[in-house]
């Protein structure tokens, strides 16, 4: 769980994750507001179904899939938020991989 | 299709990246620099432009950091694409497909420079998958981008100068962590001390020497020589446990140090080979950063760790060499503008030799022990699968991608790469270099089947 300071950096945009409002900085990613909205996970692993939270915050790990205004498969560290933003926690990555895996032969 | 392709495509506009963009630039060049982050700085000067106010983020950091976005801010004429990410390289045309906020784009470009900077490198212990266990360099992120401090009691594990750093940042911010737990080899410091360079890196050492003393008075407990680290947790992480101890906590930051982002140099098919001193795989450079591929430069820690100060040199070194293969300078020009920058190269270097020494992970780090260990995070296989696919035939990490699926979910082996071939050469004994580095295939970056459509 991460806490703000907002006497150094306001919290001026506000978002929606899982549903919740919560109001981040501007220049956050949607994984640092996952992360201040106390959220247990964002994502299950498709082979445990184990839960996940960003881990690098730089676009490494893939930990941080998330589904960002309708769209899965996001990389939530790597995207900056803007207000009403929509970020859902993400299940099933596996197959959605797969799929587009297949659709270009990797 | 791109028209006329331009100079110069930088792929990071981290300090090597804005370094190359400025001299190439300067140079009269045209120049594009490609990032995926939404503001200049790479990992290092992240987020510098709006966190350089933050006091708990001093240093170099608010001086040199938010200078050289400035100055590159400021250069007129300069392609700047930032939240775009490249996925797909044609080597032979030299065009670039790319992914920004606008949808996807390609673009041509002479030349490229890859700028991508290090990652950390990966820290498998059992129980790192946890909600709450994260790299060090994630948590200072959050502070360089949110200005956010890990909630509830904090500990380090592992080793390095921004364990350090960090520990004092988060202590300037109000949250300081509760205990170190180092994993330096006892007597690490002896050896290091013989590989030289202490006193042309005194500046550096010293600026390290003030920040543990700072975060020991600000009241970190410090327990060295850590072995058998594991989180432990349920779902979510609990507490900490080691050979001998253990604690709760509610957030861990794990670190071992830094390695070259090589992901989309390994997928260009550039050489590399594996360098046993910083035990890593590095691309194979030239005095210039030339790689393998005579379209193709490397500059900064993507080419081998040294630094945000080495970084800065190698980027203006790889875009000299540029603009001479390109014709617009002679040789002698070239090796005449590139003097100042070796001389600071060299004494950015100076202190590597022994940090590489004092700082060498320990043999788990590469190859866990503990076969329950989690090494792929994306497909959960562990290392006792790995070994157990290296004693019935696979002989690198591209083989076992056959045997099991490591490598192959979305982070396509950025994590394990390296691991897997640990541990496969490990059991096979062999080395690192008959093990082989894991060659990822493009797109870099999963994309979807919608955005091919757009191209
Ligand atoms: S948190 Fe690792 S890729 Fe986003």
């Amino acid at each position: 769980m991460f806490a703000q300071r907002p006497e150094i950096r306001p919290a001026t945009v506000e978002v929606l994750v899982a549903g919740q409002p919560v109001r981040v900085p501007e220049g956050a990613t949607a994984a640092a507001a996952v992360l201040l909205a106390g959220l247990p996970a964002i994502r299950d692993t498709p082979v445990t179904g184990s839960p996940r939270l960003p881990y690098c915050m730089m676009g490494i790990c893939f930990d941080c899939l998330a589904e960002i205004d309708g769209v899965a498969n996001r990389q939530s560290c790597t995207v900056a938020v803007h207000p009403g933003m929509r970020i859902e926690p993400q299940r099933g990555a596996r197959l959605a991989f797969r799929e587009e895996n297949a659709a270009h032969g990797a | 299709m791109a028209p006329d392709p331009g100079d110069l495509a930088i792929i990071g506009a981290g300090p090597a990246g804005m370094s190359a963009a400025l001299e190439a630039a300067g140079l009269g060049l045209s120049v594009t620099v490609i990032d995926e982050q939404p503001a200049p700085g790479g990992q290092v000067f992240r987020a510098v432009e709006a966190a350089a106010a933050d006091p708990a983020l001093t240093g170099e950091y608010a001086k040199e950091g938010a200078a050289l976005a400035r100055r590159f801010r400021a250069m007129p004429g300069l392609d700047y694409r930032p939240s775009t990410t490249l996925w797909h390289t044609d080597l032979e045309t030299g065009t670039l497909s790319l992914r920004g906020p606008d949808g996807g784009a390609t673009l041509r470009a002479q030349r490229i420079l890859l700028a991508t900077g290090a990652q950390e490198r990966p820290v498998p212990i059992p129980g790192w998958t946890l909600p709450g266990v994260m790299s060090a360099g994630a948590a200072q992120i959050l502070l360089k981008q949110a200005g956010a401090v890990p909630k509830g009691r904090t500990v380090l594990a592992g080793q390095g100068p921004l364990l350090w750093l960090l520990a004092v940042q988060l202590f300037r911010a109000g949250a300081p962590p509760a205990l170190l737990l180092e994993t330096s080899a006892r007597g690490a410091l002896g050896g290091a001390m013989r590989a030289g360079g202490l006193w042309n890196g005194r500046a550096m050492l010293a600026k390290g020497g003030l920040m543990m003393l700072e975060a020991r008075r600000a009241g970190m407990k410090v327990v060295r020589g850590t072995r058998g680290l594991r989180a432990e947790g349920d779902g979510a992480l609990r507490g900490v446990s080691w050979e001998g101890g253990s604690t709760e906590c509610a957030t861990l930051l794990l670190h071992e140090g830094v390695i070259p982002s090589t992901h989309i140099a390994r997928a260009m098919g550039l050489d590399h080979h594996w360098d046993a001193a910083q035990l890593c795989w590095r691309p194979a450079l030239d005095e210039w950063g030339a790689s393998s591929h005579d379209r193709v430069a490397v500059a900064g820690d993507g080419g081998g760790i040294g630094g945000w100060q080495a970084a800065a040199q190698t980027g203006a070194l790889a875009a000299l060499d540029t603009a001479h293969r390109l014709g617009r300078i002679g040789a002698a020009e070239r090796d005449r503008r590139a003097a100042g920058h070796r001389h600071l190269l060299a004494s950015a270097l100076a202190l590597r030799p022994f940090l590489d020494r004092l700082y060498a992970p320990a043999p788990d780090v590469l190859a866990p022990r503990d076969d329950t260990t989690v090494v792929c995070r994306c497909e959960e296989i562990t290392a006792g699968q790995v070994r157990q696919a290296a004693r019935l035939g696979a002989t690198g990490p591209n083989q076992a991608k056959a045997y099991l699926r490591a490598g192959m979910g979305p982070c396509q082996g950025r994590m394990c790469g390296t691991t897997v071939a640990a541990l496969i050469a490990e059991t096979r004994g062999l080395s690192m270099e008959e093990a082989g580095a894991l060659r990822p295939r493009a797109p870099y970056k999963p994309i979807t089947v919608g955005e091919l459509a757009e191209l």
